[in-house]
């Protein structure tokens, strides 16, 4: 396939290192439906990656499509270089985390966690010294004789990473389990796996329709939408960097800017953060995209305030500015302001 | 009308069912039971005399029938569990909706028929010229006549619906991906069988059981018209309505005593709680 000449060895290390998943033109239909359509994807050894988009997108499909759970209508999956397409769930050497967490609700903690050791025929004795030890990872001890359902949330979930990892898998997959959490405690959970993950040094496959949770927890992360990935690279290169409209809205605000009033023709988006918001009477700076326009809208959000401007350019700007004068002090500009929005023209990314 | 007014209207009718009619002949039963036949006029006289139970016990003929019935009962509960749990499972997890469909009618079926029409059916089948014995005959099989295994297939046929539909429908209510969490952790079709779904299906099956168990103990009809010369509890009972009622009383709390145990062992397991 590769005629040039080039390192090779390194490009088939990470394709057939443990714990790579590799995706060829995976193709998912439900009846007349197309889930999954056409989808390439690489998945480094050790990595964490999100598969981030709205519901319906396709997402959970593929990583159902990885675990085994649902057939690939056409195409090839491959786990640490072998073709695991026909293989059923039980024979892959991954791990789920499920939405829900799917605790055995008639199994007692400790026998959630020690089951797929009991599944491998592993000794009670040797069983309950790594239910132990797992448990102590996830800090619930103290709950092991519990039922399921006598746990919270938050330790449901921890339940749920112990169980899968209990197994040490070359790759875990994570199907939004901490959708179910609130706020506060999602937000210790993705510390925590950010942690784990580190720990364990294994591939992370993250399901998440939540932005700022793939943009924090990930090292790159996969956008969906309509079974198709529109973009896949770091939180900085997905965010910064978005390639298509698509990615340039799910993924935080964004100024999408016509082709006509950029520079280069090309139709582009630009982060609320990057506009600058000047007085009208300011003159434009060199080098920059600069347009005229009167606030018609402003939005306090705590550390920001957003500044929707009409522009006469015919589109509306948002610019958000952070609220760093004094705390008491009112912001420098208010509804009705005439204005100067403007932003470097390598602040913007040009958008298919 | 007041509140207390409304309350009788709205209870009347099922209090004067349950103590009336359900409730009175029940203990009317129990009374009989030590009630005395006149042996020159045949004639019931209320007293209260302990020898229909004495004779119950002294006569082997008694006792043998107690354990036979109870036998079948068991054997018809068993079977029915072995029939409904692969059976439900095939229902809920592989076969598409229209052979659901299918299959949930053929599973009711049985009930839609009359009682003695399916007897009779199971009678033509098992008959020594019928259907059983025609097909399989020419390989060498002969069916089982008219015996006590044809009244334990007559009553599981009977029953089955009971254990079925309770089984599949817990089956159905199980969360999908129990059954996937178990595939992932590694286990087959057969682990997660046993650790997983039986578990958790077991109020069902008791459930089911109840009704299998208590039917059959109570039936003497199949006994009658496909048993051959087996006898079950009812089959002496009903010899006994007419000629001797308080003996036909005391032998009847036989079956009610084999349900109020079998009540207490599933009690005791707590899977009642949960129906």
């Amino acid at each position: 396939m590769h005629a040039s000449a080039q390192p090779a060895s390194s490009e088939s290390d990470t394709k057939t290192a443990p714990g790579a998943v590799t995706l060829t033109g995976v193709t998912k239909q439900f009846g007349d439906f197309t889930a999954v359509e056409a989808l390439d994807l690489e998945v480094k050894p050790g990595e964490f990656l999100s598969m981030l988009g709205p519901s319906g997108s396709g997402k959970t499909t593929v990583l159902r499509m990885i675990a085994g759970f649902e057939n690939v209508t056409s195409g090839s999956i491959r786990l640490s270089g072998l073709d695991v397409t026909e293989v059923p769930p039980h024979a892959r050497q991954v791990n789920t985390v499920f939405q829900d967490y799917a605790l055995f609700p008639h199994l007692t903690i400790a026998e959630n966690v020690g089951y797929g050791l009991r599944v491998a025929g592993v000794p009670r004795a040797e069983r309950a010294a790594q239910v132990g030890v797992a448990l102590e990872q996830v800090r619930l001890s103290a709950v092991s004789n519990r039922l399921p359902h006598q746990l919270s949330g938050g330790q449901r979930q921890r339940i749920a990473l112990a169980r899968a990892l209990i197994l040490r898998p070359q790759v875990l997959l994570l199907d939004e389990p901490l959708g179910a959490l609130d706020k506060q405690l999602r937000e210790e959970m993705q510390i925590e796996l950010k942690q784990i993950q580190r720990e364990v040094g294994i591939t992370f496959i993250f399901v998440t329709h939540d932005q700022e949770e793939a943009l924090t927890l990930s090292d790159r992360v996969a956008v969906f939408n309509n079974g198709r990935i529109e973009q896949v690279g770091t939180a900085r290169e997905v965010y910064e960097f978005p390639a298509t409209e698509f990615v340039a809205k799910f993924l935080g605000q964004s100024n999408l800017v016509p082709a006509s009033l950029s520079s280069d023709g090309m139709q582009s988006s630009v982060r609320p953060e990057r506009v600058r918001l000047l007085r009208a009477t300011d003159p434009a700076s060199a080098g920059s995209i600069s347009m005229l326009g009167t606030i018609s809208e402003t939005v306090y959000s705590g550390p920001t305030t957003r500044f929707i401007v009409a522009t006469e350019a015919g589109v509306s700007i948002i610019a958000e500015r952070p609220n760093d004068h004094h705390p008491s002090a009112e912001s420098a500009f208010s509804r009705g302001d005439r204005v100067r929005v403007e932003w470097t023209k390598d602040h913007a990314s040009r958008i298919a | 009308m007041n509140r207390r007014a409304q309350l009788s209207a709205l209870l009347a009718l099922p209090m004067l069912w349950l103590i009336g009619i359900y409730i009175f002949s029940l203990i009317m039963l129990l009374v009989t039971a030590f009630w005395v036949t006149d042996p020159f006029t045949s004639k019931v006289k209320p007293g209260f005399t302990l020898r229909n139970f004495e004779q119950i016990i002294a006569n082997p003929a008694y006792a043998s029938t107690s354990i036979r019935t109870l036998g079948i009962a068991l054997a018809v509960t068993v079977l029915s569990i072995l029939i409904s749990v692969p059976l439900g499972i095939f229902m809920a997890k592989v076969a598409s909706p229209k052979l659901r469909a299918i299959l949930a009618v053929a599973i009711t079926l049985p009930l839609w028929a009359g009682y003695l029409v399916k007897i009779l059916a199971m009678r033509i089948t098992f008959t020594e010229d019928g259907f059983f014995n025609s097909m399989l005959g020419p390989l060498g099989i002969s069916g089982p006549g008219f015996s006590i295994v044809t009244v334990v297939l007559t009553l599981t046929y009977l029953w089955l619906p009971y254990m079925a539909v309770p089984v599949y429908t817990a089956i159905r209510q199980l969360p999908p991906n129990l059954f996937d969490a178990s595939a992932d952790l590694g286990a087959g079709a057969g682990f997660t069988i046993r650790t997983v779904v039986l578990p958790l299906i077991k109020p069902a099956i008791i459930a089911g059981s109840i009704f299998t168990f208590s039917l059959s103990l109570g039936d003497y009809i199949a006994a009658k018209f496909v048993g051959g010369s087996t006898q079950m509890i009812g089959s002496i009972i009903a010899s006994n309505i007419n000629l001797n009622p308080p003996i036909a009383a005391a032998f009847s709390l036989v079956p009610i005593a084999f349900v109020v145990v079998y009540l207490v062992v599933v009690q005791r397991t707590g899977a009642l709680e949960r129906m």
